[in-house]
């Protein structure tokens, strides 16, 4: 029944010409019909020519049938064409890879490893989740090394999603199969479905797809960990940075209107009005149905109203994360989690932003939860006592060890505050006691570790640490912790990266248990 | 009162002597390109602070120059079990840890003056762009086979990202 994983060439869903154009293709469609109507009824009832005159002349003229034959050959070549491209667009798996071919003149080959993959994609777009069809997006480490396939039918995504990640986790075949066999897709009656469904069907599975949570319910727990408040969504965007800079916005207006007694001020007021509403309105419906939740092969991240996106991070791809509290939230409790990842993916996350941000907005207990979803091996009371205590402690004597009391110098506020921690498997960095930071990386995922020291630091007897992981939002250091303490930190970490390292076998997440 | 970071077990590698001359000589050509701008534009205006900020960095760079030497020696490298340790810097200290199984590539690089003195730069680069072990002032024989061993360890280790 998993169609996808028998090593042979599949093509993409049939409409992928028109869905890639999308809109594009629709308002030209539209344009035509709207004017050939006038035409024909100009034709059929004489009407007064009008806008229509320079095709009733070409109607009236020799030329005509020309024009008909060269209009239906260019109509032709631009259907054979998509039709060649969408034929020569095809993808297959292997045990191996996933292997792309595309282009008709201009032949493109991309082969993804299975066990580099870091992060799989379904993103449905409005006007393709209409169709019932989906993108579902393959993320290799690298800039610029996702494989694409649009566009698939929805159901055919979440299968094809399904054999992804079970071949990338390293579970053996013949077990695969056997699991295979008993997941034949049931109707609601329980007896399986037959391929081909009837009209009435189609159209009742496409309103359910349409209605249906983002999560696929036969491969996720159905309830995501953390429910997104309506309200805390309102709270968190109005009290964000970006709102401060409105309101400074707005104050500067207003102050130029009354000092000047000119309006000329006002003129930018309504390109800067859409901006910050489209902002405020993009962030708003893309986090309203965030959802996270954990499946076996990993944690899956959906977002968006209309145009949904749903990402599985398969276990072992995150490099770091770090939970932080702008000051505005401080009030309310909420905070934020950001993680860096191996691959850019082209689907955006909660606010548009490259979608490194797992959590937008969260309060403790949905902190607690988020993390216990993205380090499983740390979701124990003593770890998770430490990451709150990182989170929310004063500092002091607390499981942390921090900087010393001469770094006041250097860090006014945050001294008592800014420390290291470690657990079996992450290193904890804590820092900043007016915006609060926690920083947590997987030793298993660090790629080097550095400490520093320069002239001042020498002298006060401090050294900087640095903790070097894949590019992104988070780069993992802390600076003035006490230079003895510091040395004793490069040396345990040094250690530990080398330990985890080869202990980890989650590029092939399964193959512990399938050799069990 | 102040002290160095140290790590007291480990005999570090130096790098040869020779990239001392490698490093002068780099260092004066720019110091000559930096000093003589600056003399120049000091010239044509005349002023007495141009030439007062002319000097002050020429007697930098003169610093500079004269603990080359000391900065080289400060460069060290071991290859440990299962990892490479770097440093470097006497003023501005910086160790590094990097385990092989980390390591995407290793790169030779030789500049004009290295290579007249039969030396070589080896470049480590892992998934984080800011890993940064770069060691200078290897004999090219050296280089090679210290490439080759990184590699072949490298290989014996290979995990995930």
């Amino acid at each position: 029944m998993t169609g996808f994983t028998d090593g042979e060439w599949h093509r993409l869903h049939p409409l992928t010409p028109l869905l890639r154009g999308g809109i594009t293709f629709v308002a030209i469609v539209g344009f035509l019909l709207y004017n050939v109507r006038d035409i024909l009824i100009d034709m059929v009832f004489g009407g007064p020519g009008g806008e229509a005159e320079p095709l009733l002349w070409l109607y009236e003229s020799e030329y005509f049938w020309l024009a008909v034959l060269a209009l239906i050959v260019g109509l032709g070549l631009v259907i054979v064409g998509y039709y060649l491209a969408w034929r020569m667009n095809t993808f297959r798996i292997t045990e191996e890879v996933l292997e792309v071919r595309s282009g008709v003149l201009f032949r493109r080959n991309r082969k993804g490893r299975l066990d580099r993959i870091q992060g799989i994609n379904i993103a449905r777009p409005f006007f393709a989740r209409l169709f019932g069809a989906a993108r579902l997006e393959v993320n290799v480490a690298g800039q610029d090394a996702n494989i694409k396939l649009d566009y698939l039918t929805s159901a055919a995504a979440d299968e094809l999603r399904r054999d992804i990640l079970r071949l990338a986790s390293g579970t053996r075949v013949a077990e695969a199969q056997a699991r295979a066999e008993q997941e034949v897709r049931l109707g609601d009656d329980g007896r399986p479905l037959p391929r081909t469904a009837a009209v009435s069907q189609l159209i009742d599975q496409r309103v359910h797809e349409l209605l249906a949570p983002e999560l696929d319910p036969g491969l996720a727990p159905p309830e995501s960990v953390v429910t997104m408040n309506m309200g805390r969504l309102v709270g968190s965007l109005l009290l964000s940075g970006f709102s401060v800079f409105v309101l400074a916005l707005v104050g500067g207006i207003a102050w130029g209107v009354a000092a000047t007694g000119s309006y000329l001020f006002l003129i930018g007021v309504l390109p800067a009005l859409i901006g910050t509403s489209s902002f405020y309105i993009t962030r708003f419906t893309r986090s309203l149905r965030y959802s996270i939740a954990g499946t076996p092969d990993g944690v899956r991240i959906g977002f968006g109203l209309l145009s949904t996106s749903n990402e599985t991070l398969p276990p072992g791809r995150i490099h770091s994360i770090q939970v932080t509290q702008p000051l505005l939230w401080r009030p309310a409790g909420w905070w934020e989690i950001k993680v860096n990842r191996a691959s850019t993916s082209s689907a955006k996350g909660a606010a548009g932003q490259a979608n490194t941000t797992i959590l937008p907005v969260g309060n403790l207990d949905d902190v607690r939860k988020v993390l216990a979803l993205v380090l499983p091996d740390n979701a124990d009371d003593v770890s998770t006592a430490l990451f709150e205590r990182g989170m929310l402690s004063a500092g002091g004597d607390d499981g942390y060890v921090n900087s010393p009391p001469r770094a006041r110098w250097y860090l006014w506020f945050s001294q008592r505050r800014n420390g290291f921690a470690m657990l079996p498997g992450v290193v904890v960095l804590r820092q900043g006691a007016v915006w609060r930071q926690l920083t947590i990386v997987p030793q298993a995922r660090m790629q080097s570790v550095a400490v520093s020291q320069g002239p001042v630091f020498r002298a006060l007897r401090l050294a900087s640490l640095r903790v070097h992981t894949v590019a992104g939002p988070i780069s993992p250091s802390l600076s003035a912790v006490d230079s003895v303490e510091a040395v004793r930190f490069f040396r345990e970490v040094a250690d530990a990266a080398i330990l985890s390292s080869s202990a980890d076998t989650s590029h092939r997440w399964r193959s512990g248990e399938a050799t069990a | 009162m102040s002290e160095h970071l140290d790590l007291p077990e480990i005999t570090w590698h130096r790098v040869s002597p020779r990239y001392i001359v490698v490093d002068l000589v780099g260092g004066f050509v720019f110091a000559l390109i930096v000093v003589g701008a600056g003399g120049v534009v000091a010239y044509f205006t005349g002023l007495a602070w141009v030439w007062a900020a002319v000097a002050l960095v020429a007697v930098v760079f003169a610093v500079a120059l004269a603990l080359t030497p000391r900065r080289v020696r400060a460069i060290g490298y071991q290859l440990r079990d299962d990892d490479v340790l770097f440093r470097r810097g006497i003023l501005y200290q910086r160790f590094v840890a990097v385990p092989y199984g980390r390591m995407q590539l290793v790169d030779i690089n030789r500049g004009p003056l290295a290579r007249a003195l039969g030396l070589s730069e080896l470049k480590f680069v892992t998934a984080a762009a800011a890993t940064g072990v770069v060691i200078p002032g290897l004999a090219e024989a050296d280089a090679e086979s210290l490439r080759d061993r990184l590699v072949a360890l490298a290989e014996s280790r290979r995990a995930g990202l």
